[in-house]
């Protein structure tokens, strides 16, 4: 499958190849290889590379471009991804990393899973089962770091964002804003309809990897009760 | 060895030229807003242009050197003084041990840079001393200076012994490298998405930079912009000046703590080489914009990049040489 796709300039010091605009795991993969290929050719060049739904930024050093001879340096970088985007190798591409979340959609931690419940005239056990019935794609992590995009949730359980923000969303906090689901990495003001909450850091300043999802993991929910929550908190 | 802050800035915070690579994690590269200051204040005192140099934001805070430095600020020119006596913005400045800085008036500009030749001795962390506020971590403890932080010097012999403060008798010129007309903006993927009149607003206008414009982005008060439809975006990767277009028809210039993905339509960008001389605009002042082509973008970039790096020889060298005279006069 070769999907059309479009490479264009964004500001001078960066450029976005945008596929097709839709939330989807078969564009996002095109994305992801895309991402995978650049990340594995090491450019001296790039300084970032960030993959989203259905596109993926590209942001370069103009300057090193320049002092390479490369001139114009946009035009240089535009052939060249040109050229990487054909042909993308997928030797370097890594599986998917399948994660088990543990979730506990308890009320006490899931300040609106109760109204989630109600307006829809189903028992908060629905809400849950409808939310863990599907394997999620981390389409892209923005917003806060390490906060993870991931979707789509059932049409059942779409919500529009809330109208009022809350001040301070606990770390941990799993939300719904429209088709998508995430996770709070950290304590943070905040928008989504919180229906629940994840013991497990999902980010940390002192492991390597300091976010625990990034682009392209195909994420689980796995219900746990208040108890198990807690046991997992101390751990960690 | 170290200094010391008595009194607590605004906001104050350890910045260098950023927090690159992980961006796709969601952590955006913060650095300094004005990268040119940083670099000027860092060559005065012979350090490389990148260098973790402390931002201060008007009022700043009062700082006590525990030991003799050189350095230097450039940037906005806060009125500094080292034991009231009057130093000024760009040029290098030999500081006697148990002296204090301070600021006493902003007279032009947003944000100053402070450069301690030989550098601070900080941790970095994911490869910058950037202060990132959000997970407080980089810089000094990952938050803005507070009273009573020490930050250690990486210079730890006292470099002359007299204890009189010195301005250095040269100068970097750093009117050339600002752009002082109207801020360069090239056209961004949404360039069309607003009507034809509202374009022209953007071009010919005049804004103001909202007062609650920070390190993460510049809101503007002007004329909102007209759209013919309503663009529904999926959230893509950003960068660094990229102007926003709100749903109230207001616009907002990312800058350097900007999140790394958005999905308002992107109608411009300014361009890199104009980025520095927008961060040393302040909350109420006006600003305009013109329109240039992505080569002259690239061109303008290019010429600052080349006068940047003659200034920083030109500057190590001055400062080696007095250096050397210094310890020839006083052996």
């Amino acid at each position: 499958m070769n999907p059309e796709y479009v490479i264009n300039p964004l500001g001078d010091s960066a450029i976005i190849v945008t596929w097709e605009q839709r939330i989807d795991p078969a564009v996002h993969a095109e994305v992801m290889k895309t991402y995978y290929h650049l990340r594995s050719l090491t450019s001296p060049y790039i300084t970032d590379l960030i993959p989203a739904y259905a596109s993926l930024t590209i942001v370069f050093n103009t300057a090193q471009l320049r002092y390479s001879g490369h001139k114009p340096a946009m035009q240089w970088m535009m052939a060249w991804v040109r050229e990487q985007v054909k042909h993308p190798e997928n030797r370097d591409i890594p599986a998917p990393r399948e994660l088990h979340i543990p979730a506990c959609y308890d009320p006490s931690l899931a300040p609106d899973i109760t109204e989630m419940a109600a307006s829809r005239q189903v028992a908060i056990n629905d809400i849950i089962a409808w939310h863990t019935q599907t394997v999620y794609t981390v389409y892209l992590t923005g917003f806060l770091p390490g906060f993870p995009y991931m979707g789509k949730v059932c049409a059942a359980l779409e919500t529009p964002r809330r109208k009022q923000p809350r001040l301070q969303v606990p770390a941990g906090s799993i939300g719904i804003a429209g088709a998508q689901t995430g996770i709070y990495p950290i304590t943070s003001p905040g928008g989504w309809n919180i229906i629940g909450q994840t013991p497990l850091r999902m980010f940390s300043t002192t492991a390597e990897e300091p976010c625990y999802c990034r682009p392209g993991d195909k994420v689980r929910f796995i219900p746990v009760t208040l108890e198990v929550f807690r046991q997992i908190q101390q751990e960690q | 060895m170290s200094i010391t802050v008595i009194q607590q800035g605004i906001s104050d915070t350890i910045q260098d030229t950023g927090r690159y690579g992980y961006q796709h994690l969601g952590i955006n590269p913060g650095g300094a807003m004005d990268r040119i200051a940083m670099a000027v204040a860092n060559s005065l005192t012979g350090n490389s242009a990148g260098e973790a140099v402390i931002e201060l934001h008007f009022p700043a805070g009062r700082y006590l050197f525990e030991t003799a430095a050189i350095i230097a600020l450039s940037g906005a020119d806060f009125g500094a003084a080292v034991n009231n006596i009057p130093v000024p913005v760009n040029k290098p400045v030999y500081v006697p041990a148990a002296a204090t800085l301070s600021f006493t008036r902003p007279h032009a500009g947003a944000r100053c840079y402070l450069a301690v030749r030989h550098g601070f001795a900080l941790t970095p962390w994911l490869g910058s001393c950037s202060t990132h506020l959000k997970v407080a971590m980089g810089g000094f403890a990952g938050r803005a200076l507070h009273k009573g932080d020490r930050i250690a010097l990486n210079n730890t012999q006292l470099l002359l012994p007299d204890a009189q403060l010195k301005i250095l008798p040269w100068t970097a010129g750093t009117q050339s490298l600002y752009n002082h007309a109207a801020i360069r903006i090239l056209p961004g993927s949404c360039w069309q998405l607003p009507d034809e009149a509202s374009r022209q607003q953007l071009l010919t206008g005049s804004f103001r930079i909202a007062q609650h414009s920070d390190r993460m982005g510049f809101r503007l008060n002007g004329p909102a912009m007209h759209t013919l439809r309503k663009e529904e975006q999926l959230s893509a990767g950003v960068c660094r000046g990229a102007i926003q277009l709100l749903p109230d028809g207001q616009l907002i210039i990312l800058m350097a703590d900007h999140q790394t993905t958005g999905g308002y339509p992107l109608i411009a960008h300014i361009i890199t080489a104009d980025i520095p001389a927008l961060a040393q605009r302040q909350p109420g002042q006006s600003i305009q914009f013109s329109a240039v082509t992505g080569e002259t973008a690239e061109e303008l970039l290019w010429q600052q990049e080349k006068q940047l790096r003659y200034l920083q020889h030109a500057c190590r060298l001055r400062l080696e040489k007095w250096l050397l005279q210094y310890e020839a006069h006083r052996s």
